[in-house]
């Protein structure tokens, strides 16, 4: 096990990352899907891309698989890039697209043993893999259910012992989770982790704030660039935002009022209560002011920590209020 | 007046031997927005699909806008709404023609499919897109119209089964907005969901497992430690391979990643909190923190899992994580 510091940078700078873009672009029509992305990820790291619909996230993850090329920029994925040896990359890399890419009339074992021979994997290294990775996955009960009777996050999981049948060196998902219940995709996860924790280097698109917490950095992707990328810790002090949560009634009028009062950025309803953010503290006391002019039940303000969502959403609000 | 919005009793489907919803039973006033929390396969869909009058119960009895869903359904299709997963607008179509189409589906005349096509414009937020193909929209643009859509004959009540699968998180928030603009105008809402967000942003949930209702109550009161057991965050060095050491451990009741550490629910005892940090250090962990937290839903999630799956003691072993990774 290497060193293991407190801080942002966790990476061991001396080595080289285990993936890397440079000045990555990518043209559809005249129109940038990607422009102009920069990204080092170490070895063992798991690297998680969010970003609105339409930010770039899927085109970046191909163009790093090698599954498409870039218009500009290069790509380097195990000390090998990814335009002039992709035979070596495609055997340091998996990809779980998507999609489910797997065979839904074939069954678990069959898909596995499809797979291997993309890979020209067979005999006995494949046997011992199949195994260990039916194991790691819980999915030996289920070895001979085709692939179609598997639920949502079972599906995900024979996706991803597909995708880890060559022992790749670095992974790469696109919203493996999507439609998946918490608890499989707190299952999916721990595999993931403990891959990583064992070496492997993960990019991850994700939609769940809640994953993005889990890696150990985030890139926010906006039109095809990454505005940010740092700890999930750091993206949430980068939206520099201070959140409280105000339980009154009525809630139209209350957000009303609230909105009124010169520092505050947004207003969002939250079940029975309000978000409200604010610039400074000090706006706290004109937001009971204005509601009490309303005529509204103020019942408690307090502070609240802001999750991811609400970094996400502020960094992404201040960008188009920028622009 | 006062009569529920949606009331079940004794709901129960079965497919063959095999039960999908077992005898749930519940009741949402008008105005309430409802949220339906369950892992895939639970009977989150199923139910979903009797109260709106689209598959008939085995057993049991229910009433959704006034009327009965077994011997009325064709009276409660026409006063709810419904959106499900797999939604369906036609891509080849403009925004404004979808709203035509569905509004000549659901018999609105002229003058109503003219308001009513400016009021799900204006909703959506879709009123400067309105002559775009629906194919060129993004997914969550797409599910605001399709929400558009389902409101078009002003429905009582709203079903919307996993509305938001796959969003960002700026289109959920909006699609919320449009759902809390619903209860300011007193229509229900009843929502599944897998985003733990939006669950807490729910009046009320119901939790399903296995096809019977387990829990049900406010967001903030199921948010709340088993009796005789603590939660437990943890920050530490490979934090998978600490729940891997700590899961099936005596007085563990779970472990599982959380934010960049662990969430472990231990049972509750004079320094439950220093006595894992005293297991993980032993266990050669550097551990940065461990203190009692509150649980969050997700917490809840897994343990109503747990409770629901008793018999434990012979799964739980079954169930470890494997050891090491290949």
């Amino acid at each position: 096990m290497r060193g293991f510091t407190w801080g942002p940078r966790m990476i061991d700078q001396g080595t080289e990352p285990a993936l890397q873009a440079r000045g990555l672009r990518k043209f559809f029509d005249g129109f940038a899907a990607v422009d102009g992305l920069d990204v080092a990820v170490g070895r063992g790291e798991v690297f998680g891309l969010v970003g609105p619909d339409g930010a770039g996230k899927t085109t970046t993850l191909r163009m790093i698989c090698g599954a498409l090329p870039p218009t500009e920029g290069s790509v380097v994925v195990a000390g090998f890039d990814v335009a002039r040896r992709g035979d070596e990359v495609h055997r340091r890399i998996g990809y779980v697209p998507q999609r489910f890419s797997l065979y839904p009339e074939l069954t678990v074992d069959e898909n596995l043993l499809f797979r291997a021979r993309a890979h020209g994997m067979s005999g006995k290294r494949f046997d011992e893999r199949r195994e260990s990775l039916l194991t790691f996955t819980r999915l030996g009960r289920f070895r001979r259910r085709l692939a179609r009777d598997l639920s949502g996050g079972m599906r995900q999981k024979l996706a991803l012992a597909a995708a880890l049948l060559h022992e790749p060196e670095v992974l790469v998902l696109d919203e493996p989770t999507t439609g998946v219940d918490p608890v499989s995709r707190g299952e999916f996860w721990q595999m993931l982790l403990a891959m990583a924790e064992k070496g492997m280097t993960v990019m991850i698109a994700t939609a769940y704030m809640d994953e993005a917490e889990r890696c150990r950095r985030v890139g926010l992707l906006y039109r095809g660039r990454l505005l940010l990328q740092g700890t999930p810790q750091e993206i949430r002090l980068a939206a520099n935002l201070t959140l409280l949560e105000v339980t009154c009634e009525p809630l139209p009028e209350s957000r009303q009022a609230a909105q009124q009062v010169p520092g505050v950025r947004w207003v969002e309803m939250f079940g029975d209560r309000l978000h409200v953010a604010i610039d400074q503290a000090q706006t706290e006391a004109l937001i009971r002011e204005s509601m009490t002019r309303a005529g509204v039940t103020v019942r408690s303000v307090r502070p609240i920590e802001p999750g991811m969502e609400d970094a996400f959403f502020e960094l992404v609000r201040q960008r188009e209020a920028g622009a | 007046m006062n009569e529920a919005a949606i009331e079940v009793e004794g709901l129960t489907k079965r497919f063959g031997d095999f039960v999908a919803v077992e005898a749930v039973s519940f009741a949402v006033p008008r105005g309430e927005v409802f949220g339906l929390l369950g892992p895939n396969g639970a009977g989150k869909s199923t139910t979903i699909r009797m109260l709106c009058g689209i598959l008939l119960p085995s057993g049991g009895s229910g009433r959704v806008a006034s009327h009965d869903i077994v011997t009325e359904p064709e009276a409660v299709r026409q006063r709810i709404g419904y959106m499900s997963q797999r939604f369906s607008l036609y891509l080849d179509l403009t925004v404004a023609e979808n709203l035509e189409f569905y509004g000549g589906v659901y018999g609105l005349d002229a003058a109503g499919l003219r308001e009513r096509k400016q009021w799900a414009l204006q909703m959506s937020g879709l009123a400067e897109q309105q002559d775009k193909l629906t194919a060129d929209l993004s997914a969550g643009w797409r599910q605001r119209l399709a929400l558009g859509c389902a409101l078009l004959h002003r429905p009582e009540v709203v079903f919307l089964d996993e509305p938001t699968a796959g969003a960002d998180p700026i289109s959920r928030r909006q699609f919320w907005e449009v759902i809390y603009q619903l209860r300011s105008e007193g229509i229900t809402t009843l929502v599944s969901t897998h985003y733990m967000d939006e669950a807490e942003r729910c009046d009320r949930l119901g939790f399903i497992f296995s096809g019977r209702l387990v829990a049900l109550d406010r967001p903030d009161r199921l948010k709340r430690a088993p009796a005789g057991q603590l939660l437990v965050a943890v920050e530490c060095d490979r934090p998978a391979a600490a729940v891997e050491a700590l899961t099936g451990r005596q007085g563990v009741v779970y472990a599982r990643l959380h934010r960049a550490g662990l969430h472990v629910l231990v049972e509750a005892r004079e320094g439950s909190a220093q006595w894992l940090r005293g297991e993980l250090e032993a266990s050669g962990f550097a551990v940065a923190r461990a203190e009692p937290v509150g649980p969050s839903l997700e917490d809840v999630f897994v343990s109503l899992i747990r409770d629901a799956e008793e018999p434990t003691s012979a799964k739980a072993s079954a169930d470890k994580p494997a050891e090491g990774s290949p």
